[in-house]
């Protein structure tokens, strides 16, 4: 069967995988790891500090979704966790400031903490192993060399607009060498947590620990880890002259190119799959939409603690020791 | 003449400061905040409620010191 996704004008036909064993006949689907390693390709597309786009290919969807799910929710990071309030006149409450605080990335290797124990005490669960300490002490004041006339708050007052950069990472016990040269900071540091006026102070302290996404989604490495299939493309019947133009409009840019006077497919992967040529009758029967099944682009975005491409492996590392884990279990025996 | 308990005041156990003529050096005010001019300052039970630097007519309360922890969730 093909391995190609039907896309029609208003239905999505041949969706399902039915590349397992017993499925039909004359054909050997069993699982064969030397056959997933011939097959399997990896190809990278771009990577930086921030964002990764790369393809897997000849893998199925459970296998793909699975190291997509993992990348959310449970490859692990570092996020404010409890939030100790000493004074705050501003006018963002108590609650709201800290939750903001929570969600601030912090640009800190996750591998450096180790897990806080629950099971502790409250008073013995921290420690400079488990716990990264933050504080922010700010208090807002008039600026008296702010210039005549001057209506912006900025001018007229020192500290009117706290951002996350002004969270100050206080290194507790061995932290000071561990942390040295690379201290804590926050990922992006013009977050804006709270604006004030003179006379109103915020002073606190904030407790970072370990987590991960499935617990809250602060814990979460990345802002998005999504993949979509490979679009495909085929022309079934020459489409020439001005048809061709309109072909190609029916598409966003790149993905037809007209050569000899004649539509041709140049870079289907820039496909959003709009349907949009499925709507002009003079195109039916003459184009066939589709998308490989097996074949994932995915995209990770991080929030800034970890390069992409670290959260992508760390994935395959949670997957695998699952599986280790369900290996050993009395079920599999 | 017996007054019941009111909230922050604690009645003297002793006369003995008063009957020999000391006048608490310590004030004995409650921190407020201006609304208009935010200056901070303390006021007496008998002081009118205006601020001292501004004359405004409108001040707070100064939140207490103490911690309070939240969640960050």
């Amino acid at each position: 069967m093909s391995n190609i996704v039907d896309i029609e004008y208003n239905r999505v036909n041949n969706t399902t995988s039915t590349d397992f064993p017993g499925h039909s006949s004359g054909e050997d689907f069993s699982w064969d790891i030397e056959k997933f390693k011939n097959n399997f390709e990896i190809k990278i597309n771009s990577f930086n500090e921030r964002e990764g786009n790369f393809d897997l290919i000849n893998i199925d969807t459970s296998i793909a979704n699975a190291f997509r799910r993992i990348m959310i929710a449970e490859v692990p990071s570092v996020a404010a966790e409890t939030i100790y309030i000493f004074n705050n006149t501003s006018v963002i409450q108590d609650e709201v400031l800290s939750h903001r605080i929570g969600l601030i990335p912090l640009k800190v290797d996750p591998d450096v903490l180790t897990w806080v124990d629950p099971s502790l005490d409250e008073k013995d669960r921290h420690t400079d192993e488990n716990t990264i300490v933050l504080s922010l002490d700010v208090t807002c004041t008039h600026n008296p060399n702010a210039p005549e006339g001057s209506t912006d708050p900025k001018e007229l007052y020192r500290n009117a607009h706290i951002y996350a950069k002004d969270l100050k990472f206080e290194p507790q016990g061995r932290q000071i060498e561990i942390f040295k040269g690379r201290p804590v900071v926050a990922a992006d540091p013009d977050i804006l947590l709270a604006k004030l006026r003179p006379g109103q102070e915020i002073h606190l302290r904030a407790h970072c620990i370990l987590g991960v996404g499935s617990d809250h989604a602060k814990f979460s490495p990345v802002s998005t880890a999504s993949y979509r299939l490979m679009p495909v493309i085929d022309i079934k019947e020459p489409i020439t002259g001005q048809e061709a133009k309109k072909f190609q409009k029916c598409f966003p840019s790149g993905v037809i190119g007209i050569k000899n006077d004649q539509a041709v497919v140049e870079n289907p992967r820039k496909d959003t799959v709009s349907r949009e040529v499925l709507r002009h009758p003079e195109f039916e029967g003459k184009v066939k939409l589709g998308r490989k099944r097996d074949h994932f682009i995915f995209n990770v975005e991080s929030t800034g603690a970890m390069p992409p491409d670290e959260i992508f492996i760390k994935s395959i590392r949670v997957l695998k020791s699952k599986a280790d884990q369900l290996r050993n279990s009395p079920i599999s025996q | 003449m017996s007054s019941p308990q009111r909230e922050g005041f604690t009645a003297p156990s002793s006369i003995s400061h008063a009957a020999q003529g000391y006048v608490a050096s310590k004030s004995l005010g409650v921190k407020y905040h201006c609304a208009q001019c935010g200056s901070s300052f303390s006021l007496n039970k008998t002081d009118a409620i205006r601020c001292k630097d501004c004359g405004h007519r409108v001040i707070y309360k100064a939140r207490t010191k103490r911690m309070v922890q939240f969640e960050a969730r």
